[in-house]
């Protein structure tokens, strides 16, 4: 019986590393594959899957409604691009005010510059956590996406440091497929090991039974704190990937829209499921881009079919879709389940044992 | 060991308990009957620091003898001080394995020989409970969720251990199992608060005995001595 198991947790480490290599070899030879605009979506995969994976902790496995995640993107965006830019880009940059004296000088390679990242949106979201998550459910979304606001309002207006709504230009593009699916491999396995340990268990009896959680000695308000926290740390990394991508940020990018993008991937996934925002993430970004085609004019032989195209369009589809897996699939495609070698296989024998 | 005197439990304007005092020694069962309603959870709840508007006095005196008010501490501070309580309904975490919950019950602590030991003792007090180790909560049946609850509450090596209608939707036959269990659990040198509606279940292992009626206390004594008492066999051991 424990020699099976001890089998079977050898060939499922294998299988692990067999596809962590196999993909690595894929993304080294991506670039040769596939075209930029392709390159594009994947790079934004890894990063959505990073911010999935961080709402997620905060609202699937912590069960704390927040909204406040594009203020902490912004946080770490920022936090990024006025590192990662040169002296010269800034003061060439800042037209409406002068920028700041101490900060014209302050510069950090690229890396560096996401850590800092992570750990200012961190900051911020521990500032916040304080007064706010006291509060619990819809209470705790609205202030949440308040402060979020605000975040924004802030970086708008705060012009010497941020140069308000001009925003920042020239952030080189950092962030290429190697980096991201590398910051999303750490942030899976810091995921996974987290939520396996004790804490993992932890968090989740603070979600389902506070009285129960409190009576085990667990204060149920330190470890909100710390899972909303580390939330954030997510959050600012993935935003900090995003500025690096797209290479001009400014305060309207970080509007409740980008909260909601997240919450569109970790709510298709699963509430809850590690998996399930990988998967959400994969879903979401391949449908956005894909729908595109419904706003360019849709050509049936050479009558125009009965729309021309209407931009925006792809997001009416889209929140169809999402009113469809609501109804039909609540608990989103895994979940509260987990991808797992045994699981597959068993999937698999299952098929061809209904098949015989 | 733990000293209550003129304890008073109030939720907004509803005055739940009122100036109650009892007195728990070390190595006894006492047991704190009433029918529903009667403030028993509100008594324990105050005592475990999951109650805000307790006022009184609650003094515990642990091992090293130095007296400490309990009330306005919170919960994980009685835990820390060897107190610890199994709370109504049984609250286990369904989505949770056996072992899982158990290894929450010991939370507070950091020593891991000791979990482990700790982890054993309760699965030979509650063998049912190893067979399902690895199972999910949720999957057990309300006698084998109510033993989870009851090895969960010990897993923080407590000197008191509370427990809260521990009986609760239990089988005859399965209420006897649980409470053999915790006369084994007393006879092992820890200290028991039961509190319970099954009265004659909770009086037969007792030491000494609270009747607890809307809020007060009206009766009290061993527990031998209120199972011949004729009020309480009229009340709550069915004549």
């Amino acid at each position: 019986m424990s020699a099976e198991r001890g089998a079977k947790k050898v060939r499922n480490r294998f299988l692990t590393v067999l596809a962590i290599i196999s993909f690595a070899v894929f993304l080294q030879q991506a670039p040769n594959l596939l075209d930029g605009y392709k390159i594009r979506i994947m790079n934004m995969i890894a990063i959505n899957a990073i911010l999935g994976l961080s709402l997620n902790l905060i609202y699937g496995m912590a069960g704390m409604f927040s909204l406040g995640h594009a203020g902490f993107m912004a946080v770490g965006a920022y936090v990024s691009a006025l590192l990662i830019l040169t002296p010269a880009q800034k003061t060439a940059m800042w037209i409406l005010d002068p920028i700041a004296p101490w900060l014209l000088g302050v510069h950090a390679p690229f890396l560096i510059s996401i850590l800092a990242a992570g750990l200012a949106a961190a900051f911020f979201g521990w500032l916040i956590s304080m007064p706010v998550l006291r509060l619990g459910g819809d209470y705790l979304g609205i202030a949440t996406l308040g402060f979020s606001e605000i975040l924004r309002i802030l970086i708008t207006n705060l012009t010497p440091i941020t140069n308000g709504p001009l925003g920042l230009k020239g952030i080189p593009a950092h962030t290429n497929l190697r980096v991201s699916y590398g910051i999303l491999l750490v942030t899976l396995f810091c995921t996974v090991r987290l939520m396996k340990s004790n804490f993992g268990n932890v968090i989740k009896a603070v979600r389902d039974d506070e009285t129960a959680a409190r009576t085990m000695g667990i204060n149920t308000f330190q470890t909100r704190v710390l899972a909303f926290t580390i939330g954030c740390f997510g959050a600012g990394v993935g935003g900090a990937l995003m500025g690096n991508i797209i290479t001009t940020i400014d305060p309207r990018m970080f509007t409740i829209n980008q909260t909601y993008n997240t919450l569109m991937i970790v709510v298709i996934g699963g509430l809850g499921s590690i998996t399930g925002s990988v998967v959400g993430s994969v879903l979401v970004t391949v449908m956005l881009e894909w729908l595109r085609f419904v706003e360019n004019p849709i050509m049936i032989g050479s009558t125009q079919l009965f729309l021309s195209g209407k931009p925006g369009m792809r997001m009416v589809i889209f929140s169809l879709l999402l009113i469809g897996v609501i109804i039909f699939r609540r608990e989103g495609v895994m979940g509260m389940k987990e991808f797992s070698w045994d699981r597959l296989f068993s999937f698999f024998s299952r098929q061809r044992g209904d098949a015989a | 060991m733990l000293e209550i005197k003129n304890l008073n439990v109030w939720y907004g304007a509803i005055h739940a308990v009122h100036d109650i005092s009892m007195s728990i020694a070390r190595g006894e069962i006492v047991t704190l009957i009433g029918a529903n309603g009667a403030g028993k959870s509100s008594t324990i709840r105050a005592i475990a620091g999951l109650v805000k508007g307790a006022k009184g006095q609650v003094t515990w005196t642990g091992k090293d003898g130095r007296p400490v008010q309990l009330l306005g501490r919170p919960p994980e501070y009685m835990v820390k001080l060897g107190i610890s309580l199994s709370p109504e309904g049984r609250r286990i975490l369904p989505q949770l394995t056996v072992e899982e919950n158990l290894m929450l019950g010991a939370y507070i602590r950091s020593d891991k020989d000791g979990i482990q030991a700790d982890i054993e003792y309760c699965y030979r007090l509650f063998p049912r409970l190893k067979e399902r180790r690895g199972q999910k909560g949720g999957t057990l049946s309300g006698g084998e969720q109510q033993m989870l609850a009851v090895a969960r509450a010990l897993m923080s090596h407590p000197d008191l251990l509370m427990l809260d209608e521990p009986s609760l939707g239990l089988a005859p036959i399965l209420v006897e199992e649980v409470f053999a269990t915790i006369s084994e659990i007393n006879r092992e040198g820890r200290t028991i608060l039961l509190v319970e509606q099954n009265a004659y279940a909770a009086l037969r292992i007792a030491r000494k005995a609270y009747v607890l009626e809307t809020g007060a206390i009206t009766l009290q004594g061993t527990g031998a001595e209120l199972l011949e008492n004729p009020k309480v066999k009229e009340a709550y051991l069915g004549g």
